[in-house]
């Protein structure tokens, strides 16, 4: 992290959070000096030697980094074209890139003197990051999660608990991450003195977006060096898988400047784009305000929040990192949406190749990957953010896959 | 000031002698009449200015009993355009009581802040409260409202601190007092040293003071009218009006439903001045 700097000069977001027109603080007066507390603090933070040491301490020595960058030889033979590498946040601790930042907030809220933590999760991986993080550094954590997505990920609540965190049920509207966003928030407000909301992506009220950004930028500053030791070139393509958008940011920020690097985000398609069961913000939704955000946002026409739709529980997300809205308009990354039974042929697809069960969330990059390989020529190279495991996902997996094994359709 | 003396809110305060009282209910629960008659009963309680909560999906600032509200009125399918609609027929109707809109900010920007304003002008409406838009962007809102006439409403909370200052000197209409940290909601305690946070927030400002957020009882309302210009209370009333919603939605029934709101509200600004 110390030497492994990026050329990209600090353009965005401006002094107000805004990444070009999108971002800002759109919350309750509540929160206000709670959130200019927290900018000053983390700006004090990652400027403090100390604190980059601890940080960069707990990223080796705990967490197993750096991840590795591996050669996929049998994928790459499969599919036929560029050769495909995978930036591996799989095998980060806890299996996903969600410990990065979790790490990164857990020790500043414990600078800021903040004895208690609370998190939102989807498919529960930061909540399961949060709760790693409170054991490891002696915090007491509280993670929501929509009722929805406790059925779903059973076992990364059980995990939760197991790691000494307690777990609530956010019970209203789709009962999904839009949801449990929502209560961390409205617990937030009522206990702002005491309590440090980590939030898990790169969403919500600055300084959130850009300090989450700036502790996943990990991912894309060891690709960037891991591709340059191996080949002594950049890669052509770099693919990730977008919900808020915190691997996918982590990965392309330090490739933003090299021009020559196409970049691209994969949002869930759900059913398809054209049904109402998906998750393509970009793709689908306008500009408008969620958690505390001006960003893409799947909504009506009278500005009601849509409830979104993704198999995978990490990508079921109305709203998007403002970043994304930013890089999207400016035409820097170009974003495409999976659909998915894209995303489970995918996930069978690297289990056969590669030996690896990728998350649902990170199948969407791979499916990507499918289609764009074949249309690159063999000397070219595509790198794939796998931004975690799939353990967490394998009944979801299991479901979804045996109607099919007995010859019925897919639902 | 710079806004005309025609802003209902203004001529309220105009007498700041007077203790006021803003009751807060949904535009549309249980129905869009339902609420045309409860604010005409509320008013007739004595209430002197209204907060009309137009629904929306994610709540932020609410607690259960507000959340629910905004269910009931989004199953009705109740937009910005039902609100205004309905003020302009209360306006026809007589009302003479300050109306105030409560939204959150995404269907503003839905509906363009420009045009959002003129209308809310034009129905007869005083002025707007976006709890989830905070001074540092309430920049194009203000000049929007200031142009046609009306009043974005200020908050200010306990944990503003050294922002008190800032946002009063702002404050039109009048200052929002947020009593609790919080989500809207009835609470059986408020905390001690609110009347430290009010007096300060009186001090920063010129423009008449509300306070709101947790206050249900008539105690709480004799405690607090003296550190105020005017007291609010939402999520009690809200929670009478659930209590009789299939009563609310019969309209054989409506009216003495309403009749027992009436009584309720009027237990709390008896116990105003």
């Amino acid at each position: 992290m110390a030497d492994v700097q990026s050329t990209a000069a600090r353009v965005v977001p401006d002094e107000k959070g805004r990444f070009g027109e999108y971002g800002g603080k759109f919350v309750p007066e509540t929160l206000m000096n709670a959130l200019m507390e927290l900018e000053q603090a983390f700006e004090e933070a990652r400027r403090d030697p100390s604190f980059r040491e601890e940080l960069y301490g707990l990223l080796t020595e705990y967490a197993g980094r750096p991840t590795p960058l591996t050669y996929a030889e049998r994928l790459t033979e499969e599919l036929g074209g560029a050769r495909i590498y995978l930036k591996r946040e799989d095998l980060n601790h806890t299996g996903a890139h969600k410990l990065n930042n979790a790490l990164g907030q857990g020790l500043l809220a414990k600078r800021m003197g903040k004895k208690s933590i609370i998190a939102e999760t989807g498919a529960g991986q930061h909540g399961v990051a949060s709760a790693t993080v409170a054991a490891k550094l002696g915090l007491s954590c509280q993670v929501f999660m929509g009722e929805e997505d406790i059925r779903r990920q059973s076992l990364n609540v059980f995990r939760m608990k197991l790691l000494g965190s307690e777990v609530i049920p956010a019970v209203s509207g789709s009962r999904t991450l839009k949801d449990a966003t929502n209560e961390a928030i409205r617990h937030w407000v009522s206990h702002v003195d005491e309590t440090f909301y980590v939030i898990g992506s790169v969403v919500g009220p600055h300084p959130y977006p850009y300090m989450v950004r700036e502790f996943q930028k990990i991912i894309g500053e060891e690709t960037r060096s891991q591709i340059l030791d191996m080949l002594g070139q950049l890669p052509d393509e770099v693919i990730a898988c977008v919900g808020g958008g915190s691997n996918a940011i982590g990965m392309f920020y330090p490739f933003i400047q090299d021009e020559s690097v196409a970049l691209r985000g994969v949002e869930a398609a759900g059913l398809g784009v054209d049904t109402d069961k998906h998750a393509a913000t970009l793709t689908k939704g306008r500009p408008g305000v969620i958690h505390g955000s001006l960003t893409y946002l799947l909504q009506d026409e009278h500005g009601q929040v849509q409830e979104a739709h993704s198999i995978s529980a990490g990508l079921d997300y109305p709203g998007i990192g403002p970043e994304h809205s930013y890089l999207k308009d400016t035409g820097r990354v170009t974003y495409a949406a999976i659909t998915d039974a894209e995303a489970l042929e995918a996930v069978q697809l690297l289990c056969r190749t590669e030996g690896i069960i990728p998350a649902l969330e990170s199948a969407h990059a791979v499916a990507e990957a499918m289609k764009r390989a074949p249309q690159m020529s063999k000397d070219q190279v595509l790198v794939i953010c796998l931004s975690g495991r799939g353990d967490k996902d394998v009944l979801t997996i299991q479901d979804a896959l045996a109607p099919k094994q007995e010859g019925e359709n897919l639902a | 000031m710079t806004t005309t003396p025609a802003n209902r809110i203004d001529r309220l305060f105009a007498d700041r002698s007077r203790k006021r009282f803003i009751p807060f209910i949904t535009v549309g629960d249980p129905t869009l009449e339902a609420t045309f008659q409860l604010i005409q009963g509320i008013a007739e309680a004595g209430a002197d200015l209204f907060e009309l909560g137009i629904p929306y999906s994610d709540p932020l600032a609410d607690g259960p009993t507000i959340q629910r509200a905004s269910q009931r009125a989004l199953k009705n399918g109740v937009s910005i355009k039902d609100a205004l609609q309905l003020v302009t027929r209360l306006r026809d109707s007589g009302m003479e009581a300050g109306l105030v809109l409560f939204t959150y900010v995404n269907p503003v920007f839905q509906y363009g802040i420009e045009r959002f304003f003129a209308d809310l002008a034009a129905s007869g409406a005083d002025g707007v409260v976006i709890p989830d838009l905070p001074v540092e962007e309430s920049g194009p809102a203000v000049a929007a409202a200031q142009k046609h006439g009306v009043h974005v409403i200020s908050l200010v909370a306990p944990t503003s601190d050294a922002r008190i200052q800032m946002i009063g000197e702002q404050a039109t209409g009048f200052l929002y007092c947020v009593s609790s940290l919080g989500v809207t909601g009835a609470r059986s305690e408020l905390r001690s040293d609110l009347t430290d946070f009010l007096a300060r927030v009186r001090e920063s400002t010129n423009a008449p003071t509300a306070v709101g957020f947790g206050i249900s009882t008539p105690e709480q309302v004799r405690t607090l009218a003296p550190h105020a210009d005017a007291v609010i209370v939402g999520s009690a009333i809200v929670r009478e009006i659930e209590r009789y919603e299939s009563e609310l939605k019969d309209p054989a029934t409506t009216g003495e439903a309403v009749g027992k709101i009436k009584n309720f509200v009027h237990q709390l600004t008896s116990a105003l001045q």
